[in-house]
């Protein structure tokens, strides 16, 4: 096994695409060094990005974010800006893991880890965020919803890397929230995630929405239903039953060791609407 | 496999050791340079008991590569004491009662140091929240939540005076 | 003179114990110089790793090692050939330690090897190969019990049944405990309530995995360092399974980061001694996370049947119980302890508890806190919960109107000395907690529980240095700040300062056998025979101090750290210190040393009450725990905030057998959850402060009246959130863990009963 810490994105692609092994990106490390440690897989090259300028940063952009696919979780929390303006993001990668993960972890490794339950996914849906690759051929540019191809599968051809996570800015009234299930109040994986981000217009009426859900399918599904269950409306008690009806309508989980079918089924439900109900206080605020 | 040569700094003192490049941080802290502070409970990140600040980042030494530590500043439970005279948490733990069998102090000590040095006013749920990540099966963690509740006003105390 | 006598009266007054000093090896361990099991390395020193069993159940066919032993840098290879078949009592243990003719769970040892690096012991673990014939598994205590079941072992007549089965079965034991005439009981009451509870699995989950650092000479002698909770009992049991003279085998008991009873019985360290032997060289074994939950010892699940009857005005007139234990591959669940505790509780006429002790194809139970006894306490205070809620009385009130008392013969026989249960229920029937207001959707949960305590072995020796400071050395193992109080007694009885006293846990070859440090047995037993160590080491203080003065011996006395006349015949001399006779020692004899060797008994048995607030979101199924308080029997406090902090471990430990933790088992025997990741304990923000209430009920068996407190605190829990939670929801929980799917689970069948009505 081969360790290399490249300081240019160039670097990284021509490592990554000219290994003939098992290749595997190294950024928090959170989910890669307990894939090596339980023998789950045994990379022939690391390639660490954290050494490349342009992955550390994050920049203001269009009114948005640019994220580097290096940034610790804790640095997103720690950013008044983002935190201001895309709230749900910033709690759901803060959920992820303990104090001392978020000190390593990065949303752009939630997201290519590609657990249908990472908490940062279906908050990212939601607020629309693209996602920047480079590879072989350059760079192109694509919806997070379209990395995950199933669990532990990517999108992504041999050699490409995601580089950043680009938030958008957002009209006035908008706000968004994430919330997940979990047993315990800290250090589990997520049983069921709910992501929502919705706009309202002057006269209080629900103008645009997205709902994404986590744990519930084989990658974190973006529910139209669920959203068209509030545009329209003024997000009031029918407008959320109907939310967790179409929520709940939309999973397809299994049952395993952290929960069962009916209960992903129900709290689905039971969370879209609550999320929702953040999501609104937010965007009243705003 | 290739050995990596890597110079970093640790609890203020430059280090050299070469490593596989496999190896975790915590295995160079413990098997490399006799660092055995850090512990390991799970080589998982789940319970906390290796944790180190690395560039004033609270983080898992177990989920860090050595090789990544190349001109990296370091600081381990070893280094948290001044000498002989102990750090205000360490010594508001001895006072408390704060640990039983003690595995899991060093981390948990670590650990609320970060706290301090970012919150040095932190509620009861704050610090209950930033160590959620340090697994104690002892104490129950009251008498570890009172110790760092107790040291925090200590060190606030400490600097109005000063 | 000094006093003599064991059980002498209870003191009542100290200067010394009940204060809070400094623990002796607190600066060690918050500045990690502490030296815990994996923290040991050896000149030359090599790496060993285990390869186990990836099937539920297998028989083993053949290990091919050759491949293994070939690849450079593997210096030693064993299997179940390198260790010598037995038929005693340590079979279970060997068989455990290394599997034979099966493989008989998930994890179970087949072949360990010793390399130059973990590196190259990893890719040896990968070259043995290892023929197994797959066979049919067993996870469940019930239907392990079915007589159509899987067999783990062809050889197991269940005991305990006349006559003896003609037929092989899964129960290796049923015993029963109990007097009076249940039936005739159950016709005297008003009303009968029984019901069916099941436990899961759970792990002691202490943070530290095994470890050991193992080195056997070619002259047959051998040094052994690992975190143990008794390292007299890990060398007589390795010494036996490697053939070796006890005496040529030292075991040096490093510091230990937890056990809970999980490190009293040996894993690794018959295979690193062996593994040692072979190689020539020192062989350091540590065990990953994943290895402790496969291949350690989690306690017993359960499935428990509760049958009790009360009158309208609140008298229990009959107990019964049927309890069925599963306790890993082999016999020894402790359903005994469980069947014998049920019921402790409660001054009954007519009981019964029967249990079965089942084996299957899981991991060895070890012992846990109480081993056995909180199962049964969650069926039966349940079950009373229910029974006061019926009737209409204050739980506390029906346990008091019913609990046992000094003079109560007890469930499993014995009839009770001064006991502290009554004590513990008006304490926690006091305490602000039990009438604060509740809010929506929480609910308040009472339980009792009891534990044995245990004396037993003991050895310890006390040496006065020439400064007048005091050595002393234990052979039990600190797991919880037990050196504290021992420095307290042996200054208290020695009239000195707390930090005159400087203590050791002792290696093997030091000291006398002493036993595990268990059944809360550290700060009675090793306590007394601390102070009756400093006792004997007081009466030749005095021998000195009459050979300085020139008088009899039976002239001088101990008051206060000083010698002195007896009285104005004895002779006009100024008290001398201890410390004077220590510095005038080499001329009045030599060293002076206190020893004391004793089994010990009359341990007295602790009762505690527990009361907690929970809180259940009725759409999630989840539970928080708002409020806790913990009232129990110590006895004697010695060093108030460690008993303190077992009190809150206790606790702490229950809530998470309670509502989250559990060994979670695939359809292929596999367990699923083998990390701290689904493992769930509690961390620390799913925890609110636990309040603790001390009572002190002296234990006449004890100078100064001490009472074992370290496993009483984790058998009210699981009953006390029980109840907590079943008020908070509105439905009763009878299944652990509580958690969150099957809260909502049983929210909703109460939700489609009430509908249906």
């Amino acid at each position: 096994m081969r360790y290399e810490a490249p300081e240019r994105v160039e670097t990284a692609v021509s490592l990554l695409s000219g290994e003939r092994g098992l290749a595997r990106i190294l950024a928090g490390g959170t989910d890669l060094l307990v894939q090596l440690k339980s023998g789950m897989v045994e990379p022939d090259l690391i390639v660490d990005i954290k050494k490349i300028p342009e992955m550390r940063r994050i920049g203001a952009e269009n009114g948005g974010f640019r994220i580097g696919a290096a940034v610790p979780s804790a640095e997103l929390s720690e950013h008044p800006g983002i935190r201001a303006l895309w709230p749900g993001v910033v709690e759901a990668a803060g959920l992820i893991g303990s104090t001392q993960i978020q000190g390593r972890a990065t949303i752009v490794g939630n997201l290519c880890n590609a657990s249908p339950a990472a908490d940062s996914v279906p908050a990212m849906i939601v607020a629309g965020a693209i996602a920047t690759v480079a590879g072989p051929q350059g760079r192109r540019e694509l919806p997070v919803e379209a990395i995950a191809a199933g669990p532990g599968q990517t999108s992504l051809a041999k050699g490409e890397l995601v580089i950043s996570i680009f938030l958008p800015g957002r009209p006035p009234r908008s706000g968004d929230a994430y919330l997940r299930f979990i047993p315990r109040t800290e250090m589990d994986i997520a049983v069921v995630g709910v992501g929502v981000s919705l706009t309202l217009g002057e006269d209080g009426l629900c103008t645009a929405a997205r709902v994404a859900l986590g744990a519930v399918a084989v990658r974190a599904l973006l529910v139209d239903e669920a959203a068209d269950a509030l545009i329209g409306t003024a997000v009031d008690e029918a407008a959320l039953e109907r939310l967790a009806a179409a929520a709940s309508a939309a999973c397809r989980p299994i049952d395993d060791k952290r929960g069962t079918k009916e209960f992903r089924i129900k709290v689905a439900g039971v969370l879209a609407r609550r999320a929702a109900e953040t999501a609104l206080e937010r965007a009243r605020r705003n | 496999m290739a050995g990596h040569h890597v110079s970093t700094t640790i609890n203020g003192d430059a280090f050299e050791f070469v490593c596989e490049p496999d190896e975790t941080l915590l295995d160079v802290l413990r098997d490399r340079l006799s660092l055995t502070g850090s512990k390991e409970g799970c080589g998982t990140g789940d319970c906390g008991a290796c944790s180190v600040i690395l560039d004033g980042r609270l983080v898992c030494s177990c989920l860090v590569l050595g090789a990544e530590a190349e001109g990296r500043t370091i600081a381990t439970i070893e280094g948290m004491a001044d000498g002989d005279r102990l750090h205000p948490l360490q010594r508001k733990f001895l006072e408390h009662a704060a640990l039983q069998c003690g595995i899991c102090t060093p981390g948990i000590l670590v650990a609320a140091k970060a706290l301090l040095e970012k919150h040095p006013d932190p509620s009861e749920t704050e610090i209950r929240y930033w160590l959620a990540g340090n697994l104690c099966r002892c104490t129950g963690y009251d008498k570890i939540v009172r110790a760092v509740l107790d040291a925090a006003a200590e060190i606030r105390e400490g600097r109005d005076a000063a | 003179m000094p006093r003599d006598d064991v059980t002498a009266e209870t003191r009542q007054s100290f200067t010394k114990v009940g204060t809070r000093p400094l623990r002796p090896d607190g600066v060690d361990k918050v500045t990690g110089r502490a030296r815990f099991g994996a923290d040991m390395a050896a000149p030359g020193m090599l790496i060993g790793k285990v390869l186990r069993s990836p099937h539920a159940h297998a028989r083993i066919r053949s290990i091919d090692t050759s491949k293994a032993e070939a690849l450079p840098g593997v210096k030693a290879v064993v299997t179940r050939d390198d260790f010598a078949n037995r038929t005693d009592e340590l079979r279970d243990i060997l068989v455990n330690v290394m599997a034979r003719e099966k493989a008989l769970y998930e994890g179970h040892a087949v072949a360990a090897v010793a390399a130059v690096s973990a590196a190259v012991a990893r890719k040896a673990l990968r070259l043995i190969e290892v023929d197994y014939e797959l066979l049919p598994h067993v996870i469940d205590v019930e239907e392990a019990m079915r007589p159509d079941s899987v067999l783990l072992h062809d050889d197991m007549f269940t005991a305990g049944v006349d006559p003896v089965p003609d037929q092989p079965s899964n129960v290796a034991k049923r015993c029963e405990f109990g007097h009076g005439e249940v039936e005739k009981g159950f016709a005297e009451a008003d009303i009968v309530i029984e019901r069916s509870f099941r436990t899961e699995a759970s792990h002691q989950g202490y943070i530290e995995p095994h470890a050991c650092l193992a080195s056997v000479g070619a002259d047959g002698q051998g040094e052994l360092w690992c975190c143990t909770q008794g390292h007299f009992m890990v060398r007589d049991t390795c010494a036996a399974l490697l053939g070796m003279d006890v005496s040529r085998l030292r075991v040096i008991a490093s510091e230990i980061g937890g056990g809970f009873g999980g490190k009293t019985t040996v894993f690794i360290e018959p295979v690193a001694l062996t593994l040692s032997r072979k190689a020539g060289r020192p062989v350091k074994l540590v065990m990953t996370r994943d290895e402790v939950f496969r291949a350690s010892g989690p306690t017993a699940s359960t499935s428990v049947w509760v049958r009790i009857g009360v009158t309208k005005d609140g008298r229990i007139t009959a107990g019964e119980a049927v309890l069925k234990y599963q306790g890993g591959a082999f016999a020894g669940s402790p359903v005994e302890p469980g069947a014998m505790t049920a019921f402790a509780c409660y001054d009954l006429e007519n009981v019964r508890a029967i249990g079965y002790d089942v084996v299957t194809n899981r991991p060895k139970q070890a012992a846990y806190r109480a081993p056995g006894a909180p199962m049964a306490a969650f069926a039966v205070e349940s079950v009373v919960a229910e029974l006061a809620d019926r009737i209409g009385m204050d739980p506390i009130e029906f346990r008091l109107k019913n609990a046992s008392r000094e003079g109560t013969r007890s469930a499993y026989g014995p009839t009770f000395g001064p006991i502290g249960l009554v004590e513990t229920l008006k304490a926690a029937k006091a305490h602000p907690h039990y009438s604060a207001p509740l809010g929506n959707n929480q609910g308040r949960g009472v339980a009792s529980g009891f534990w044995f305590n245990f004396g037993g072995q003991t050895c310890v020796s006390l040496n006065i240095n020439i400064d007048g400071t005091v050595g002393l050395a234990v052979g039990t193992p600190d797991i919880g700040g037990s050196r504290a109080s021992m420095c307290l007694m042996a200054a208290e009885e020695l009239g000195i300062e707390y930090d005159r006293v400087r203590v050791i846990v002792a290696d093997t070859s030091s000291l006398g056998f002493n036993d595990v440090t268990d059944g809360s047995r550290v700060t009675f037993a090793s306590g007394m025979a601390t102070i009756q160590a400093a006792r004997d080491a007081v009466k030749k203080l005095c021998a000195r101090a009459a050979r300085m003065w020139d008088i009899p011996e039976d002239a001088v006395v101990w008051e206060g750290g000083y010698a002195k006349p007896a009285g104005a015949n004895a002779g006009d001399f100024q008290p001398l210190s201890l410390r004077d006779i220590a510095a005038a020692a080499a001329k009045t004899g030599g060293p002076i040393a206190g020893h004391w060797e004793f089994n010990a008994e009359n341990a007295g048995p602790s009762f505690a009450t527990h009361i907690v607030d929970a809180e259940v979101d009725p759409e999630t199924g989840r539970t928080s725990i708002l409020r806790y308080t913990v009232v129990q029997d110590a006895g004697k406090a010695v060093h108030p905030s460690y008993v303190e902090g077992q009190f809150q471990g206790g606790a702490a430990q229950g809530i998470g057998w309670a509502l989250n933790e559990e060994y979670i088992y695939g359809a292929d025997g596999k367990l699923q959850n083998p990390g701290f990741l689904d493992y769930r304990m509690p961390v620390a923000s799913d925890l609110p402060m636990i309040d603790t209430v001390i009572v002190e009920v002296p234990n006449p068996g004890h100078p100064y009246g001490v009472r074992g407190v370290g496993e009483t605190s984790i058998v009210p829990p699981l009953a006390a959130v029980a109840n907590a939670v079943s008020a908070a929801a509105g439905v009763r929980l009878t299944s652990l863990p509580m958690s969150p799917p099957k809260i909502l689970a049983a929210l909703e069948a109460e939700k489609g009963a009430q509908a249906a009505e």
